[in-house]
């Protein structure tokens, strides 16, 4: 139960939404987007620049009752945001850290491509099928 | 049924009406009447028995049937309405049963392999890809069992030769178009000449990359949307460097070609447009790489083959190790189909054209493993991104395993290079002070 969206800056619009199982799908996204501010406060308590992937991984936002939520940002701003449900407690921060590892690196494939604009929504298929398949091994 | 299907019209059967009469064949053998309308049936295949010798029935009947529908959108694209909805029937890899009887006509010998045969189990040795394409006799290496022999009983065998005279007069035409792809994703001769002049109009030497924002110019003339030139893209650049190489070029244009005759676009990329494969295809046309046909169809796409073609300059059956390890890595039961006669056959003049030394690419392999699955160190990170949107220069070879760290942490503090593999800090006492990552 899980989402992933990367959102980018300045406006922060998602780039990519995508969600097991569906239901509920709206208070994810709500929530998702609720911790943007949540990511953006970080990211500007932090004054130097971010180059520490420890930096770029924002850790647990948020934990809710019911969920929590994980950021992560990269240095051109864009922002994961993952939101996992609690009671996954299989789920261990280096399984947080790999799979956000995992997105950065489709991500940077997907902006490798000439034919992507930055702040587009992502329509890769292989950026699909990399978040499928993590979210299968994750649920 | 000659008749009803039209070849006594036109006075020969030229690929529509030997379709029409294999399926009008087939529904007569159902019971139904031999009426145009018949073909709308849904129909097993025809039998085809007298063809061989009395006790085995070479062609599988689905394999001819198959074929022929693998052949119609080749042939005619036309025909796509009731061929297209068959061609899903029976998913078993044609070879080419090439009779002798047919002469090949002058066109190159790239279409050995039945088409679309990626994908799909190579257990069917005994098939034979009949009519469809005579003009697609194969040389013998591809004979899978027995008898090469022509393959139709005598009749078969004069619609074959008259069909072969229709079947080259037309491909011949179509070869001048250098667009014309008979097997989808196999590239022909002319197709990667034309090919490789257009690389040479973007890029003088041919060893080297067209960067991402040349390709994108070129790519976009062809008119195609945008998301499909894309994913065209996202196909084709297997290293994901953000540049085309020669292969990754080739199959880029060759897959906008297909697109542009209507062909839908695979989720990933065919075997035979893989890198390795077209650069070895390029000095010599392979009949059967039994090496690349051990790639499943879901692995082109997917990280490993990614891993592996990172060195799209060396056609990896040229070195044994990595043969080896290549095929351990994809061994699956593709093998049987394939007559692996020309993979040894690859010359070493293969070399000449590599860019990456064998062994750098066997130092890379090694390393590959480990290059997407532990992805990189913040810095490469930080380098990748500072490194967007602009196109990234091309990524150096991945030539680094453990051992050879001291002078890659050199390179990243100097920032000179997006390196994206994903190889792991090296022990400590080598390290100069970065932030260590956790892994």
């Amino acid at each position: 139960i899980l989402i992933g969206v990367t959102c980018s800056p300045p406006q922060n619009y998602p780039l990519y939404i995508r969600s097991v199982p569906t239901e509920n799908e709206l208070k994810f996204h709500y929530t998702v987007h609720t911790s943007l501010d949540v990511v953006d406060e970080k990211i500007s308590a932090m004054g130097k620049a971010l180059v520490d992937q420890r930096e770029l991984y924002l850790g647990l936002l948020y934990p809710t009752e019911d969920y929590k939520v994980y950021g992560y940002v990269t240095n051109s701003k864009v922002k994961f945001v993952m939101v996992v449900d609690s009671s996954n407690t299989a789920l261990r921060d280096n399984e947080i850290r790999s799979m956000f590892r995992k997105l950065h690196n489709s991500y940077t494939d997907i902006m490798c491509n000439p034919f992507y604009n930055p702040g587009d929504r992502i329509h890769s298929r292989a950026f699909d099928n990399m978040v499928n398949s993590m979210m299968m091994q994750v649920c | 049924i000659t008749e009803v299907c039209g070849a006594k019209r036109v006075g020969y059967f030229g690929p529509a009406q030997f379709y029409i009469a294999l399926k009008l064949i087939a529904a007569a053998q159902s019971g139904f009447p031999v009426r145009i309308e018949s073909i709308k049936n849904e129909l097993p295949l025809p039998q085809f028995m007298a063809l061989k010798n009395d006790s085995e029935v070479r062609y599988g009947p689905p394999a001819e049937l198959h074929g022929v529908k693998f052949q119609v959108p080749h042939a005619t694209l036309e025909k796509n309405s009731y061929k297209r909805t068959d061609e899903e029937d029976k998913q078993e890899p044609k070879s080419p049963p090439m009779s002798p009887i047919c002469s090949p006509p002058a066109s190159p010998s790239t279409y050995q392999r039945i088409p679309l045969s990626y994908g799909y189990g190579n257990s069917r040795s005994g098939l034979e890809q009949q009519h469809g394409a005579p003009y697609e006799v194969r040389h013998s290496t591809h004979q899978q069992d027995g008898p090469s022999s022509g393959n139709y009983g005598a009749k078969p065998a004069v619609a074959c030769s008259t069909l072969n005279r229709s079947l080259s007069a037309e491909r011949e035409q179509q070869d001048s178009s250098a667009h014309y792809v008979d097997d989808p994703w196999r590239i022909t001769e002319e197709q990667r000449d034309y090919y490789i002049n257009q690389f040479r109009s973007l890029q003088p030497d041919l060893n080297s990359f067209i960067s991402g924002s040349v390709a994108k110019n070129f790519f976009t003339k062809s008119k195609l949307p945008i998301p499909e030139l894309s994913h065209i893209w996202e196909l084709s650049d297997v290293d994901c460097d953000g540049a085309l190489t020669l292969p990754e070029f080739c199959a880029a244009f060759h897959l906008v070609v297909a697109r542009k005759n209507g062909y839908q676009l695979p989720e990933t990329l065919p075997e035979t447009l893989l890198p390795e494969y077209l650069q070895a295809a390029s000095l010599k046309p392979i009949r059967d790489c039994a090496l690349f046909d051990s790639y499943s169809e879901s692995l082109p796409g997917s990280q490993q083959t990614r891993d592996f073609s990172r060195t799209e300059k060396v056609s990896a059956e040229e070195v044994p190790d990595n043969s080896a390890l290549l095929q351990d890595a994809k061994k699956d039961d593709k093998q049987a189909l394939k007559v692996n006669v020309a993979l040894k056959m690859i010359p070493k003049e293969f070399q000449h054209l590599t860019v990456k030394t064998a062994a750098q690419e066997s130092n890379a392999l090694k390393a590959r493993p480990r290059s997407r699955s532990y992805s990189s160190t913040s810095i490469e990170d930080a380098m990748k991104k500072g490194e967007e949107p602009p196109t990234p220069p091309p990524r150096p070879q991945k030539s680094h395993s453990r051992a050879s760290s001291l002078d890659l942490n050199k390179i990243f503090q100097q920032n000179t290079q997006a390196v994206r593999s994903g190889w792991l800090p090296p022990p400590p006492p080598a390290l100069p002070p970065r932030p260590s990552v956790s892994q």
